[in-house]
């Protein structure tokens, strides 16, 4: 360490920063040679991101480093820091976006040069802003980085802004980033403490009371809720993923929403003086709320992109309860407990990143390869595409929650949290623990259902529609992108205990306690949260069990018996007229849960007569909290403006007359 | 005694029992519901008989089917296999214990579950989704209804370890635990639909439309089925072994004590046979429900499973 050069890992970080911007500048003038942005610019940003990676990982044994720079406001510089915290983050936008950008150099070959030069651009910005984001030790910096991450993100959800619905998903976006922003603007003011320090040591320093910490936490619950997808902020979720590229869909739902998880952490652990118990409980309800309003709105999907979508929701949910179960055991001052709640937490943002990220891209491939993003009018890929076919499948079993994926490991972990949980001081929150872990289970068997439903009407089946007998598996590099992707979920979800050891720092800054001790007791083999004989689980023990047998289990029936084969046509119970229509579309594959969960919908259904010669079918399922929170908002706020406008005349001396008493008014204040 | 090769070998024994035993169990079920349905019925063994003839058969598979349709039957009797080592069938504490607990065991049979329902999807027939949208709408309800059920029995002895749980209940046969009794009713609801018995599903059926496992499987033929088939019945007798250990675990080795073994098997073999006799009663006796009532039979379990984890802290905790 004591060498005259010794680079530390935040001046990697602020490197590969500064070289992504540098990228998307040499993208937009490369926009006469698109090949040279899909096989230079691309690639070089994938090794950029892996770099951030292995910076990530370095610096989650580190001690924190900080830095200055000399930009920003007068009296208050950039600040970066980069602790255990940031370096988890880094590590995922780093692993993620390395798979992503692979995918992203053979996604977009062959678009128009223009639109591919601005791309670019926003594309290595919004990477680089959210790099930012996670290393902004000033409220100022994380601001201005967040407020790019938004814009940056803004554009490329709109790339496709020839299409109406499009321009209107952006807006929606846009209108709620920015809600959320003012939120979080006004948390950073009021953890300020008045002392005019933006800088977040001064915010760790600064003393609150109770109820000023609780407006800072609400305000931030708020404002990062609003980027997360927490429940009634979620709406722009399903509009804005279906309608952005799909690796910018990938980054979007895989890492952008995991800096909004950052943020969460950042404020309610390390910047606030004290966590209360409310606070843990509000979180949990929220997260399961949330978990449990994603899931059945993705059951009821048919577009698959919009499914994934909700399917997002459903697990910053997931992530949430785990905070919020973290956050109740922090304020009762179990560590331990609250080590694992929030490992869990980190966990599954890491697997999160992983299989929605490989889903997203497996979507887009599908896309490019069909044009169709309705279920409706796909199913049978498999064979024309095996490739995205069985990697998608990877990620389908692994955000299932299926063992010996990755999904699991940080459900187990949740389960686990809430079932060692007893001995909470209150008999009430004892109460509540068990029943949302009923409602957790019963969200995670929903995703089964889900994404069976998702991956059995895109590749397996017959194909629905003609033209999908042209369909074309993937490229190199998209082949690559996936398998990176496909990759990580199978090491996330055999290697636990490895993985736990290395979130030791993070679990540790956030609560004061680690689980890797513990979890690591008998080994790398099982994984160990409390104690042996209270529970243990192996995944890799279990993929040796299930390949052995099915190793012994196929050369057993070769050798006893017989390997003969013949192929025919599907027998289907004799029927001889089958055709491909017959197999359930994506609204018949949900129509149990839009039957068992009515009253979340908001349904339209028009039937036809028995008697009607060309009949019609038209169902159509909404969101009732547009309906019920959305529109009277949008209501009152246009009455609002309305009312405003009767102020304004056109005429210049009324104008000069509002300033004047605006002026009375103010030196009578101020007096 | 306790040298680890004992151990694996105990625990091979009983993995090798559960998976030969299984399709005994199904036979004497079969044998029974034909005696109470005053038939005489096809013998124990008959379930051995089809399995052979499966066997012996060249298969015949559709031409739209892909390799995971293939694939689908030994992963679904591997995991099959993987769950009968773990569950304490004989005894507690074997080596395969620790590799997962009765969260990861409920994993164990979702993947089992998912594999055969994309293979239901695979061929692209009206009966093969539909019996996937079915089994997925049961498992939905089931899967979380049996996760209650573990999760009650892990409240009480603080570990959801399937060995630990065994070994704390078999030691406190004086107390009762209201909480395992409302955990026990919800366990044999959410058996009969999981392993597609009378009232959720028929295993006897001929009826396409009423299908609900069967429709998922129509598409196999010979070797494939076999091993379905037999998964099927290494799933029943795992419920059932799930059930003993947990309510009714008296005679259950501790350890892999050879001495107990035999104690162990006759209490096995007893308890068996009353649980196959007493499934063949209640699908006698029960009809089965139409499939949207389905839903409400299993939210009546979870429901069930629920209130014995909130009798657990109101009454024992």
């Amino acid at each position: 360490m004591s060498t005259v050069i010794s680079a530390l890992p935040i001046d990697f970080a602020g490197a590969i920063i500064l070289f992504w911007l540098a990228l998307g500048s040499i993208g937009l003038a490369l926009q006469s040679r698109p090949r040279w942005i899909t096989l230079l610019i691309f690639p070089a940003s994938a090794a950029a991101s892996l770099l951030l990676a292995a910076t990530g990982l370095w610096a989650l044994g580190e001690t924190p480093d900080v830095a200055l720079l000399p930009l920003g406001l007068p009296d208050l510089p950039f600040h970066l820091r980069l602790d255990a915290l940031s370096a988890f983050f880094l590590l995922l936008l780093g692993a993620a976006s390395f798979g992503i950008t692979l995918y992203a150099a053979g996604y977009f070959r062959s678009m128009p040069g223009g639109t591919l030069g601005l791309l670019t651009l926003e594309y290595h910005v919004f990477l680089a802003s959210m790099a930012l984001v996670l290393v902004a030790d000033d409220a100022y910096l994380f601001m201005v980085a967040w407020e790019s991450m938004a814009l940056s993100s803004y554009f490329l959800v709109t790339t496709d802004h020839k299409i109406p619905a499009i321009r209107s998903a952006g807006y929606l976006y846009l209108l709620l980033a920015h809600v959320g922003a003012i939120a979080i603007l006004l948390c950073f003011g009021v953890m300020q403490g008045g002392h005019g320090d933006f800088t977040f040591a001064a915010m760790r320093a600064s003393e609150l009371t109770e109820f000023w910490a609780s407006a800072a936490f609400l305000l931030a619950l708020f404002g990062f809720g609003a980027k997360a997808g927490l429940l009634p902020l979620h709406v722009w979720l399903p509009e804005a993923h279906p309608a952005a590229p799909s690796p910018v869909s990938a980054l979007m739902s895989g890492v952008m929403l995991k800096t909004a998880i950052y943020g969460l952490l950042r404020v309610t652990f390390d910047l606030l003086p004290m966590q209360l118990w409310w606070w843990g409980v509000l979180l949990l309800t929220l997260g399961l709320a949330t978990a449990f309003f994603g899931v059945v709105f993705a059951a009821v999907q048919s577009d698959m992109k919009r499914l994934l979508a909700y399917s997002s929701i459903e697990n910053i949910g997931l992530i949430l309860v785990g905070i919020g179960l973290g956050l109740l055991f922090h304020s009762y001052k179990m560590g331990g407990l609250a080590a694992l709640a929030i490992t869990a937490a980190l966990y599954h943002c890491l697997n999160h990143a992983f299989f929605k990220g490989l889903l997203f891209l497996g979507t887009g491939s599908v896309l490019h390869a069909t044009g169709e993003r309705n279920l409706g009018r796909l199913g049978g890929l498999m064979r024309r595409m095996p490739w995205v076919a069985w990697l998608t499948l990877v990620g389908t079993l692994a955000i299932a929650g299926l063992p010996p994926l990755n999904g699991f490991v940080s459900e187990w972990l949740l389960l686990q949290a809430f079932l060692l949980t007893p001995g909470l001081p209150h008999s009430y929150l004892n109460m509540l623990v068990p029943v949302a872990a009923a409602a957790l289970a019963l969200a995670a068997a929903l995703a089964a259902y889900v994404m069976v439903k998702f991956y059995g009407i895109v590749f397996l089946g017959q194909s629905r529609e003609e033209k999908l007998s042209e369909a074309h598996d993937a490229g190199i590099w998209e082949k690559l992108g996936m398998g990176w992707l496909a990759l990580g979920c199978l090491a996330l979800g055999l290697f636990p205990v490895s993985v736990i050891l290395r979130l030791d720092a993070v679990t540790q800054l956030v609560t004061g306690h680690a689980l890797g001790a513990t979890a690591a007791q008998t080994g790398w083999l099982f994984l160990t949260p409390m104690a042996p004989e209270r529970a243990s689980y192996s995944p890799l023990f279990f993929l040796i069990v299930i390949a052995t047998v099915v190793a012994l289990t196929f050369f057993a029936v070769r050798r006893f018996y017989h390997g003969r084969l013949k192929r025919g046509p599907a027998w289907d119970c004799g029927y001889p007229a089958q055709t491909p229509r017959m197999q359930d579309t994506a609204e018949g594959f949900g129509q149990p849960i839009r039957q068992i969960f009515e009253f979340f919908f908001k349904i339209e259904r028009e039937v036809p007569d028995p008697f009607d010669r060309e009949p019609r079918y038209h169902g159509k399922t909404e969101d009732r909290l547009w309906y019920w929170l959305y529109l009277p908002v949008a209501r009152v706020v246009e009455r609002a403006s309305a009312l405003m406008g009767k102020m304004q005349h056109g005429r210049i001396h009324v104008y000069l007359m509002y300033s004047f008493v605006t002026l009375l008014v103010l030196l009578a204040f101020s007096r | 005694m306790m040298t680890p090769y004992s151990g694996i070998l105990f625990q091979l024994l009983q993995s090798l029992l559960v998976v030969l035993a299984a399709p005994l169990l199904l036979g004497w079920v079969n044998q029974c519901r034909a005696w109470l349905s005053n038939r005489s019925g096809a013998g124990l063994l008959q379930p051995y008989r089809g399995l052979r003839k499966l066997l012996h058969k060249d298969a015949v598979l559709a031409e739209t089917a892909s390799p995971l349709f293939r694939a689908t039957p030994y992963v679904l009797f591997g995991c099959m296999w993987l769950a009968a080592g773990v569950v304490p069938v004989l005894a507690t504490d074997l080596p395969y214990a620790p590799a997962a607990d009765v969260i990861a065991l409920v994993g164990i049979f979702a993947l089992a579950r998912v594999f055969l329902a994309l293979a239901a999807m695979d061929i692209g027939t009206s009966f093969g989704t539909l019996g996937a949208r079915r089994e997925m709408l049961v498992a939905f309800l089931a899967e979380p209804a049996l996760l209650m059920v573990f999760f009650t029995a892990s409240l009480i002895s603080h570990s959801t370890s399937l060995s630990t749980i065994v070994e704390t209940l078999a030691h406190s046969q004086a107390v009762i635990y209201p909480s395992l009794a409302f955990a026990a009713l919800a366990f044999v609801m959410v058996l009969l639909a999981e392993n597609a018995r009378i009232p959720v599903d028929n295993p006897a059926t001929h009826l396409e439309l009423t299908m609900i496992h069967e429709a998922m499987i129509l598409e196999y033929s010979a070797r494939h089925l076999a091993l379905i088939e037999w998964a099927s019945s290494i799933k029943l007798l795992t419920y059932f072994a799930i059930g003993i250990a947990l309510f009714l675990p008296w005679g259950i080795v501790e350890g892999n004590n050879w001495a107990g073994l035999p104690l162990a098997l006759g209490a096995l073999l007893l308890k068996l046979t009353v649980a196959g006799a007493g499934l063949a009663l209640l699908e006698t006796v029960s009809a089965k429900m139409r499939i949207f009532r389905a839903p409400e039979f299993l939210g009546t379990a979870f429901l069930l499973g629920v209130l014995g984890m909130l009798t657990h802290f109101l009454l024992e905790s």
